[in-house]
């Protein structure tokens, strides 16, 4: 009985199409994902709309089309200019980079600016660490967020407590440390997860991930010249995918502060990075499935210290919350958050949080749509946070 | 220079100074009478915790070989190169006092120091973080064109670390001038050196990285001192990292929460401590050059324990730093998260004063 079962799985087997790009056709009319995203700034008047960088249209309103890594590049290449002191290094960052984000940095600013380490993440973070507490500025770059573990103790015991235990004698200011995370599409174990959660326990660091390449620019800018140690989640699927007319002028976006993406009425929807993305789409087929209902959308930027006031204020005006990550939901950023909405918005408050996240397994390669929190799942938790 | 102070080759005896000589002798009297007196007071439950220097005490001549400018990175047990350097007395008794002076605003367990205007980075715990940190720090000197290098030091325990692995290798593939100094004791902490390696000690792993190495006599002032200055020569004209491996004996406890007389025999260490003292060796190179008495000797320990004690117990007196310091400097700013967690704090002190002792906190 078994082999002959074994035997019809075999012929079935190959009949099976096999690929990560496929996805089922549903005719509910919503274009999934970055490319129909009309959150990306398309057009040069488009990338001044925004409070926090209305003023620079005045001064300096050219643009130049960006993906995400060309950003991060282009910041990065604000920065070694704008700061003799500062130095890019990692694991192939003098070639450009496995994600091209270094390119031509080596070349215009020499090796000793933008150089390779060798293969050691704990080595990496404690250079970083060293350099930036003699005062200069270290941009370092563990190669994919899933492999910074090795550097846990330099980060959490050793740069995150440099100011405090010194009695402020001391400290690494100059520190950013810039890394790809989150999903990919086929990533696997080890090249998409999120651990900007096990960052979060911890006091002294800044932790920042852009949704967009002129979000990209503005925000690794401000953390390269923050005075406190800063992790930078890039999302990586964002490298190539996220386009947009990105200001070519030296500019700086606010860390500790959220942006609200889109005014609502019924219900918060929150998250980070790409996942702003797949939350865009939910909203826009919980509008469309629910004729009347208003969702606010708000990207967290930085992750830590978060944006307690901006979000209470839209939950308070809501009385619903949606909050959706890619990382696994026990003690995840949406945990935190939660608990801190239903302390501040208690009688605000007309349904249970909702939390969206990756699941409590370790991130898997062919499972990843049933995985990630997609926006089938976003779209449910809104759903029964209205109904509720 | 044997046990007997004598130069074994003459053209190895630094040759410095009457004067210098003489304060690098009363540096190491004054950091053993120091290490005696906060030892005892640990016992009696006046600081919560110490680390004695006893048998490493002629490290100090690392420190005589420095210039002020070269930033030290320490493991612990390297409060000679602060003595050498100018530390308070006070400044030392504050931090292990944690009173409203110390620069560290108590924050950090006792022997923890650290001095901005001494270029002595703050020490901390974790074995072995420092040794990656100095080398990206002498980069950063490289960078700058200053005439200075790092020196990092770290017990022969802290060297199985992965951080020794990762900063030896980094300094030597990016050329930093870093001078690694590795205090081999014999211990970590009960883990005697036979279960710590296999290969010949710490020195034999330099080579390995493509660095010059050198294995000194740790109980000799001066052969640590000549190591260190050429080490240091090297490091800044070269731009490159040099290791250094000091083989000497710890000979008191790990700290006052070990009792090693549960790992190793007595008899050992009293023989070690009699008969291969570093503070013995260096007195009688004093006295054959005829520049230290017995009554200059009896003079000097009674003069810096009036001091030690005097600034002992005024540091006993002061009160703790105010409790606002709690929350400062996690961050060059409070966060909104902090200030409100100061605020409930303050808010349950009011509500619950019976509970909180107020007066022993400097005020805000």
């Amino acid at each position: 009985m078994l082999s002959s079962l074994n035997k019809t799985a075999k012929v079935i087997t190959p009949v099976l199409r096999r690929s990560y790009a496929t996805t089922q056709q549903v005719n509910d009319g919503i274009q999934q994902g970055v490319a129909y995203s009309q959150l990306l700034k398309r057009k040069p008047e488009d990338s001044f709309r925004s409070p926090e960088l209305a003023h620079m249209s005045a001064i300096n309103s050219e643009t130049r089309k960006m993906n995400l890594f060309q950003a991060v590049n282009d910041a990065m290449l604000l920065a070694l200019t704008t700061d003799e002191k500062a130095v890019v290094f990692g694991e192939d960052v003098s070639f450009g980079g496995v994600f091209r984000a270094t390119s031509g940095l080596a070349e215009q600013f020499g090796r000793d600016r933008v150089f390779n380490t060798p293969l050691t993440e704990q080595g990496i973070a404690g250079f970083a660490v060293g350099m930036a507490s003699v005062g200069h500025t270290a941009i370092a770059e563990i190669q994919f967020a899933d492999y910074i573990f090795p550097a846990f103790d330099q980060i959490v015991n050793e740069a995150a407590k440099f100011r405090y235990r010194s009695g402020n004698q001391f400290n690494v200011g100059g520190l950013t440390i810039r890394s790809p995370s989150s999903a990919v599409g086929h990533g696997g174990h080890y090249h998409s997860q999120s651990p900007e959660a096990f960052f979060t326990h911890c006091p002294g660091l800044k932790i920042v991930t852009p949704r967009s390449p002129i979000q990209a620019k503005g925000l690794l800018l401000a953390s390269i010249r923050d005075r406190n140690p800063i992790i930078f989640f890039e999302p990586k699927i964002l490298y190539r995918a996220a386009v947009e007319e990105v200001p070519v002028a030296d500019y700086e976006l606010p860390l500790g502060k959220a942006e609200v993406l889109k005014k609502g009425n019924d219900v918060t929807v929150l998250g980070y990075g790409s996942q702003i993305y797949v939350l865009e789409n939910a909203i826009q087929l919980a509008e469309k499935k629910m004729p009347g209902l208003s969702c606010e959308l708000i990207d967290l930027r930085t992750i830590m210290p978060w944006d307690v006031e901006t979000v209470v204020q839209s939950v308070k005006k809501t009385g619903r919350l949606v909050i959706a990550h890619e990382a696994p939901k026990n003690a995840g950023v949406a945990a935190e958050i939660a608990t801190t909405v239903m302390e501040h918005c208690f009688l605000n408050l007309e349904a249970p949080i909702q939390r969206v996240c990756g699941w409590d397994t370790p991130f898997p390669l062919v499972f990843e749509k049933l995985y990630v929190p997609s926006m089938i799942r976003c779209f449910d938790a809104i759903k029964t946070a209205v109904n509720y | 220079m044997d046990h007997t102070g004598t130069v074994l080759i003459p053209e190895h005896d630094p040759n410095l100074s009457k004067d210098q000589v003489i304060q690098c002798y009363k540096n190491m009297l004054f950091l053993h009478t120091m290490d005696g007196i906060l030892y005892d007071a640990q016992r009696q439950g006046r600081i919560s915790f110490y680390m004695t220097h006893y048998g490493e005490e002629a490290m100090i001549g690392s420190a005589a070989a420095l210039s002020p400018e070269d930033v030290v990175f320490g493991q612990y047990r390297e409060a000679f190169m602060l003595v050498h350097r100018g530390f308070t007395l006070d400044e030392f008794l504050s931090q292990c006092f944690s009173n409203e002076l110390d620069l560290g605003k108590g924050r950090q367990m006792p022997v923890h120091y650290g001095s901005k205007r001494l270029n002595f980075q703050t020490i901390s715990s974790p074995l072995g973080t420092q040794i990656p940190q100095a080398a990206g720090a002498a980069y950063a000197l490289k960078m700058s064109g200053t005439n200075a290098c790092t020196l990092c030091f770290f017990g022969e325990g802290a060297a199985s670390e992965g951080d020794f692995h990762a900063g030896l290798n980094m300094a030597a593939t990016l050329k930093c001038p870093v001078v690694f100094f590795c205090r081999n004791n014999g211990y970590a902490i009960s883990t005697p050196s036979s279960e710590q390696y296999k290969g010949d000690g710490i020195a034999s792993r330099g080579i390995g990285y493509g660095m010059d190495t050198i294995r000194v006599d740790g109980n000799d002032i001066w052969a640590i001192y000549n190591a260190t200055k050429t080490a240091r020569e090297m490091a800044i004209k070269e731009q490159r990292p040099v290791l250094i491996e000091a083989m000497t004996y710890r000979i008191g406890h790990h700290s006052t929460s070990d009792d090693s007389t549960k790992y190793r025999d007595r008899k050992e260490v009293e023989e070690r401590a009699k008969f291969d003292n570093p503070i013995t060796r260096l007195r009688r190179y004093m006295e054959l050059k005829d520049w230290w008495t017995q009554e200059e000797e009896d003079d000097y320990r009674k003069q810096i324990k009036k001091d030690i004690l005097k600034s002992f117990s005024a540091a006993e007196k002061r009160k703790k730093p105010a409790i606002k310091h709690l929350f400062t400097d996690v961050y060059d700013e409070l966060t909104p998260n902090l200030i409100q967690q100061q605020k409930e704090l303050e808010e349950l002190i009011k509500k619950y004063p019976e509970y909180y002792n107020l007066d022993e906190f400097a005020s805000n």
